[in-house]
């Protein structure tokens, strides 16, 4: 080997190298990142809030207590807009996945006469939509404002998740498949529940892990359809003790200012609990289907 | 089929063609009427929720009056959007948007790639996994948490982001407060939340690389960061523009939840974003009409910059999603 090369190799290798420690450095200062405020909210959610509020808790639980849970539990509210968000989500689940699949797969079959015109009636409505006060009149003459069903039945169903479905049928089921059914009798309905459904278990707990995570932190339609306090589900209840002060707290600071610092104290870790308690369900579940969003994704890039 | 069958006949062969060209479709809908059944609520779903409000839009040229119903209320023309395009505030709703979703686009894009190139040449197995493990996750936090937890942590009394910082001798500071922080605490939040989920797509196609490219070109002597230029951002500039194109469309989308939800009134004039003034018009304000244009305006504007990339990405790279 020349002289020039052998040299060249070896710079190619430093270089190499020094690629290496960057991109793991880089990787893992990114990691750092997206993990300490995660860490920080289940610590803090564990410690006292006067260690957390001076700043005194920054790596390990300090004055461990578990207030701040016994707080959140007892919470009417709070168990109130639990449940409701479960509803909502568990409706809202049940009905998209039920039309979604049932539609991607009718337009993944080729012999359907008409799919072409239903396929762009439906993706149309991705890019022009009445908009919001249409859309608001028309569900008040339908007399579903401030209604459960109101919050289940929107943004249920999207034309993403259609696509999806389709693109899966179309790209993973062989259309023998079906005709070889069809001449031993096997009818449509039948098919589908019988040798189509089973084969997509996969992509149905994609499109179901979509719905459910969508409408789990569904904020903008239950703030705009909902007044009814006993129907709010958790985000519009986080937002009032996360981010917008408590007016039962000001009246407070009138009125007594050590009852009011304590109770400010008591809202700082009740804040920490709170998100633990909300998020940590979603954060729970996904690790073990992580598989199944990727494959999701890799579907719905395929392109509808 | 059917054109097999007509080729004999010598009246009219077009015409016997559609025919039974008719007849056959009409076979085909009537042997798959289950299919059509299966369509049914997704399509009553999305006659209702989307396109009967469509017909609501006229209200944007109607002085709307919910006694006069919507049909029944006046015609006004364009003076809503008119009023909107004119009115002093407009210019600055305008740009807070276009600025956001910029700086958004600008910032937020590459993020992905540029976390998909890393992960993909982490040689550990492992440590790729816990790391993909660990970016999808914010993904999934609501952006009410989100913002719930950068009040807190960014608060100048109890934040542990100013605790760090008092470490250095820098007096605390009110981030949330300061109207010239919000656009990089709304892109960077944005970063940090979903930079990681929108890799997985740029990683699925950065290991459908054929391996055979990156060992000619390790014989050969490139360097890793050669390769990255030269073989794997050609291959993922496809789904690359694709993805950019589609981000165009949203220019002026800037979502409602996350710019309502930081906004206070020390960082109105810059945090009033066009969704957020149409909720406070219309449903605030109860300016149905008005609202009504401002959203409509909006749309418009999306549509027409969606059309002009698409076009320029078609006539440059041949990619394009029509």
């Amino acid at each position: 080997m020349p002289m020039w090369k052998q040299k060249n190799k070896i710079q190619q290798n430093k270089k190499d190298i020094a690629f290496d420690i960057a991109t793991h450095l880089l990787l893992f200062l990114v990691l750092i990142v997206i993990v300490y405020p995660l860490y920080f909210v289940l610590v803090a959610s564990f410690s006292d809030p006067q260690y957390v509020n001076s700043g005194k808790m920054l790596f390990f639980p300090q004055g461990f207590t578990t207030m701040g849970y016994e707080r959140v539990f007892s919470d009417e509210r709070l168990l109130t807009s639990y449940m409701n968000t479960i509803l909502y989500t568990l409706g809202g689940t049940g009905l998209g996945v039920f039309c979604s699949v049932l539609s991607g797969y009718a337009l993944s079959r080729k012999d359907l006469p008409f799919r072409g015109v239903i396929m762009a009636m439906l993706i149309v409505t991705m890019y022009f939509s009445g908009g919001l006060i249409p859309t608001y009149l028309l569900v008040g003459n339908l007399h579903l404002l401030n209604t459960r069903a109101i919050i289940i039945l929107l943004g249920s169903i999207s034309v993403y998740n259609i696509i999806l479905i389709r693109s899966f049928f179309t790209t993973m089921m062989p259309e023998s498949l079906y005709e070889a059914a069809q001449l031993d009798g096997c009818g449509n309905t039948r098919f589908f529940f019988a040798i189509a459904l089973p084969l997509s278990k996969a992509i149905v707990a994609v499109i179901a892990l979509y719905i459910a995570v969508n409408s789990w932190n569904s904020y903008f339609n239950p703030m705009i359809y909902l007044t009814d306090v006993n129907k709010y589900p958790l985000p519009i209840l986080l937002r009032e003790i996360l981010i917008t002060a408590k007016p039962s707290d000001t009246n407070a600071i009138v009125d007594d200012p050590a009852a009011a610092a304590k109770a400010a104290t008591l809202v700082e870790v009740v804040k920490y609990g709170i998100i633990v308690v909300t998020t940590l369900p979603i954060l729970c579940v996904y690790p073990f289907l992580q598989k199944y969003f990727v494959k999701g994704v890799m579907i719905g890039s395929i392109k509808g | 089929m059917s054109h097999t069958s007509t080729r004999g006949l010598p009246h009219h062969p077009g015409n016997t063609r559609q025919k039974r060209k008719k007849t056959a479709t009409w076979k085909l809908m009537k042997s798959n009427w289950a299919l059509y059944f299966f369509l049914l609520p997704t399509v009553v779903y999305f006659i209702i929720f989307n396109y009967i409000p469509m017909y609501g839009i006229q209200i944007a040229f109607k002085n709307f009056s919910a006694s006069d119903g919507i049909w029944g209320s006046p015609w006004v023309g364009t003076y809503w959007i008119e009023q909107f395009i004119s009115s002093p505030m407009f210019w600055n709703y305008f740009l807070n948007t276009l600025i956001l979703s910029l700086y958004s686009l600008l910032a937020g894009f590459p993020a992905p790639i540029i976390l998909a190139l890393i992960i993909n040449y982490i040689a550990s197995p492992r440590f790729k996994r816990v790391a993909q493990t660990i970016t999808y996750m914010p993904h999934f936090i609501s952006v009410v948490v989100l913002v719930g937890m950068m009040s807190s942590f960014l608060s100048p009394s109890s934040g542990f982001v100013n605790t760090f910082l008092s470490m250095f001798g820098i007096e605390p500071i009110y981030f949330m407060g300061k109207s010239e922080l919000f656009r990089h605490l709304y892109v960077w939040s944005g970063i940090w939340q979903n930079a990681g989920w929108d890799s997985i797509i740029y990683i699925a196609a950065l290991t459908s690389v054929s391996p055979d490219l990156h060992e000619a070109a390790i014989i050969d002597g490139a360097s890793k960061l050669q390769r990255i230029w030269n073989i794997d951002l050609p291959s993922i500039l496809p789904i690359t523009i694709t993805l950019l194109i589609l981000n165009c469309g949203g220019i002026l989308g800037v979502g409602f939840e996350k710019a309502y939800l930081m906004q206070n009134y020390l960082n109105l004039n810059v945090s009033e974003v066009i969704s957020t003034y149409t909720y406070k018009i219309g449903l605030q304000l109860s300016e149905f009409s008005y609202s009504t244009a401002i959203g409509l305006f909006n749309t418009l504007i999306n549509f027409i910059v969606l059309v002009i990339v698409n076009t320029v990405a078609r006539r440059t790279s041949e990619i394009s999603l029509w």
